[in-house]
């Protein structure tokens, strides 16, 4: 099964990791390969923790990434981007946004937001980029688009055309937000 | 032309493409999208019926008169529909009839996991598993032909990995040259009185042989040989699992799970040294196997419980020596845990909070508003199945001290009180059973993702419709006590559970604020952002006893303690916190 490529996406409900899946995908079938993607829906949202599965290559057959085959962990957020890392391969590449949402338990003072996360990371998996999205997406014009930052991060670490990845945005993004989303893409792309 | 299309998507687009005429459903995760995509095909007329028993009648009559019908649900939902599922199977269709079933193994959103393959047996109809979207769209066409060419009701099964997974899809044109829909009389047929069904059910056995020796050639159900030394027999998903996991094995993939092609299987099994069943959650095609004569080995290795996967696989097959035990996963530290939470704005939180502080005993019901259950609300202590807050609630005061049966509220939402919570509710007046039942009218079905219902005021497509009046109707059923609370305001919400829950009588209050996540007009209105006055804040956490998702606790440089901050982007200005607080300091 070399020839699959294995990537998760990985957030809290709500923070969008089902469009950029849905983006992915788009990006893979248009280059020719073969799709699966998995995610789950209904109780698991809800500001809960949440994973998609985004898989191509010659021909798939499981829709999820088999345990400990991830090549790419794409995180919304930190400490989910930290937790899933058992779903990756040795020498996977983690590309994740400095993003903080605090869980139920954080939020009553009960614990705290974990330290040292990025350290940890990185000791783990050094292709880490850590990604300012929000920060970057407000200088390319409105920090909703931070998702979109993100995806030209990821976009570099595979090798499709561009061409591919500007089409499938074009046609996952609402006309009046394209603009802007290519020109946060752009950002990614550069880092 | 090629789409990536969900399984749900896909079978939507299946109905399409069979030239479907009707389709009914009740949303319930992960069936809900098909109905929902469904409504985007003009020449269909879809709906959402109250219920899985009503949506299956629905598309049954649909088919009577002719035309190709679907319903679908979620696998709890076909327990519901089971009562009209067993007679349609004696009657058999006019037009084509499917119902699509979606099964959640692992319990990703449902309250078990029951294997819905058993309801073909039990009713003796044939079921379709679909294992990719192509399969989802192919497989619901072929169903419908099926259905006509045996005369029977099929099942089309799918799961929560194949109906939100998605995978590339080859589209093509709706089929032509179908009957138009009209009364044809055959009551000998379609009236199951004692004498006509005696007559019916002999053919129904007969079908059901028929189509074994029909999918013993049916091109779905697929034998391909690799390794002689062992076979694999599996369906749907889990295929996709064995070949990944087991990619040397030979596999007999079954695309018709009941009933089951015996000479295939016999064949199959003649073929290589050792045999194998791999399954999701029941043994049902491995006793068949079995009680064949054939030996096999299935639930001797592969768990009953939950999802399977590659992995699970592999390390199932490691026993035999087929596969290498999976390494161990990289260990990670111990992180807060990320749990579902009812939103900021959520109008349940008020009364969940409330219950908590009035140490009632909450039987609850199927919404979002199960997550009452969750740390710090606390507030359910039972929630079983759809409707079954009241009932459970007029059942269990029957046996308890007066001072104990007052503890006892129901709260159900408007969708499942519709749903079965009406019938329940005229248990509960009928018998005089002393609970308070508790409806949080939020105007929207909200757990599957806000769908319409007969409350909401709109239907499928989204077309103006009229309204139960959820008030009337309680009282039409005999209910004397009828309470109207904004759940938003704390105190009258209070008062109004507190009298309620003393008369030794039923009761009703009904919360009167929409959901805050339905968009457009009339319904969820954004209140003023509030924010904690730094200064007046004492750190009390009185606020936090809500568990609102905008609410953080900010500790100081000591750690010890501290004081709430409201985030603004997450307010939607409820005011429930800030009738918490004794101190003025939210504004």
């Amino acid at each position: 099964m070399s020839d699959i490529t294995n990537i998760l996406l990985v957030g809290v409900g709500g923070q969008g990791t089902l469009l950029a899946s849905e983006i992915l995908s788009e990006v893979f079938m248009r280059a020719g390969y073969d799709v699966k993607k998995s995610e789950i829906h209904g109780m698991s949202q809800r500001g809960g923790s949440v994973v998609s599965h985004v898989r191509y290559g010659r021909e798939v057959f499981s829709p999820v990434v088999p345990e400990g085959e991830g090549d790419i962990l794409f995180g919304f957020e930190l400490m989910e981007t930290y937790r899933y890392l058992p779903l990756l391969r040795p020498g996977a590449a983690v590309v994740a946004n400095n993003y903080r949402v605090p869980s139920p338990s954080i939020l009553l003072g009960q614990e705290t937001y974990p330290e040292g996360l990025e350290g940890k990371i990185r000791s783990h998996f050094p292709d880490f980029l850590l990604v300012d999205g929000l920060r970057l997406a407000s200088e390319a014009g409105n920090p909703r688009v931070a998702n979109t930052v993100l995806l030209g991060a990821v976009s570099k670490r595979i090798d499709i055309d561009e061409k591919f990845w500007l089409a499938a945005i074009e046609k996952m993004v609402p006309p009046k937000a394209l603009e802007i989303n290519l020109r946060a893409f752009g950002t990614g792309r550069a880092l | 032309m090629k789409e990536i299309l969900s399984g749900n998507e896909a079978i939507a687009r299946g109905a399409f493409e069979a030239g479907v005429k009707v389709a009914s459903a009740y949303p319930g995760t992960p069936s809900t999208e098909i109905l929902e995509n469904v409504s985007n095909y003009a020449s269909i007329d879809s709906s959402w019926a109250p219920n899985e028993k009503v949506a299956l009648e629905v598309a049954i009559g649909a088919s009577f008169g002719g035309a190709r019908a679907l319903a679908c649900m979620k696998h709890v939902g076909v327990n519901v529909a089971a009562d009209p599922l067993f007679t349609a199977s004696y009657t058999g269709v006019g037009g084509g009839l499917v119902l699509v079933v979606a099964d959640d193994p692992e319990m990703h959103s449902s309250q078990n996991e029951q294997d819905s393959r058993n309801y073909a047996k039990f009713s003796k109809i044939p079921m379709l598993e679909p294992a990719d979207s192509m399969e989802c769209k192919e497989f619901t066409r072929l169903a419908f032909e099926i259905s006509e060419k045996f005369d029977t009701p099929v099942m089309l099964r799918s799961c929560t990995r194949i109906s939100h997974g998605k995978s590339v899809v080859e589209l093509h044109e709706p089929v032509t040259g179908l009957p138009e829909p009209r009364l044809v009389k055959d009551p000998r047929k379609l009236v199951m009185l004692p004498g006509n069904a005696r007559v019916r059910h002999p053919i129904v056995e007969e079908r059901i042989v028929n189509l074994s020796t029909f999918g013993d050639s049916l091109p779905i159900n697929r034998a391909e040989y690799r390794s002689e030394e062992f076979g694999v027999i599996c369906s749907g998903v889990t295929w996709q699992y064995v070949r990944e996991a087991l990619p040397q094995a030979s596999t007999l993939k079954l695309g018709m799970v009941y009933p089951l092609p015996m000479n295939l299987l016999r064949e199959f099994a003649s073929k290589v040294k050792k045999l194998f069943v791999v399954e999701e959650l029941d043994p049902f095609i491995e006793e068949q196997v079995k009680s064949m004569g054939i030996v096999v080995v299935g639930k001797e290795i592969i768990p009953l419980c939950g999802e399977l996967s590659p992995g699970r696989i592999r390390a199932a097959f490691a026993n035999t020596g087929i596969t290498v035990e999976p390494a161990a996963p990289m260990a990670v530290d111990m992180l807060p845990v990320r749990p579902p939470n009812m939103c900021p704005g959520c109008p349940h939180r008020g009364m969940f909070y409330l219950l908590n502080r009035l140490n009632a005993y909450v039987t609850g019901d199927i919404g979002c508003y199960t997550l009452g259950f969750m740390h710090p609300l606390n507030a359910m202590d039972t929630c079983v199945c759809m409707g079954a807050s009241i009932s459970n609630a007029s059942g269990i005061v029957r046996s308890l001290p007066v001072e104990e049966q007052r503890r006892v509220v129901a709260v159900i939402g408007d969708s499942t009180f519709l749903h079965t919570g009406v019938n329940s509710l005229m248990e509960m007046a009928y018998n005089n059973a002393p609970a308070t039942v508790i409806i949080l009218d939020n105007r929207i079905t909200a757990m599957t993702g806000r769908q319409e219902n007969p409350s909401s005021g709109y239907t499928l497509a989204g077309e103006e419709a009229p309204v139960v009046n959820i008030p009337n109707l309680v009282r039409a059923l005999g209910i004397k006590h009828v309470v109207e609370v904004d759940p938003y305001d704390l105190p009258a919400s209070r008062k109004a559970l507190e009298e309620e829950m003393a008369r030794p009588e039923p009761s009703v209050i009904i919360t009167n604020r929409p959901c805050c996540l339905i968009k457009g007009e009339c319904r969820f209105e954004k209140g003023k952002v509030l924010e904690v006055d730094q200064n007046s804040c004492t750190g009390c956490k009185a606020c936090l006893a809500i568990g609102c998702p905008a609410i953080e606790w900010k500790p100081d440089a000591s750690g010890k303690k501290g004081k709430a901050w409201i985030d603004p982007l997450l307010c939607t200005g409820c005011t429930v916190c800030q009738q918490l607080c004794k101190f003025n300091a939210i504004k």
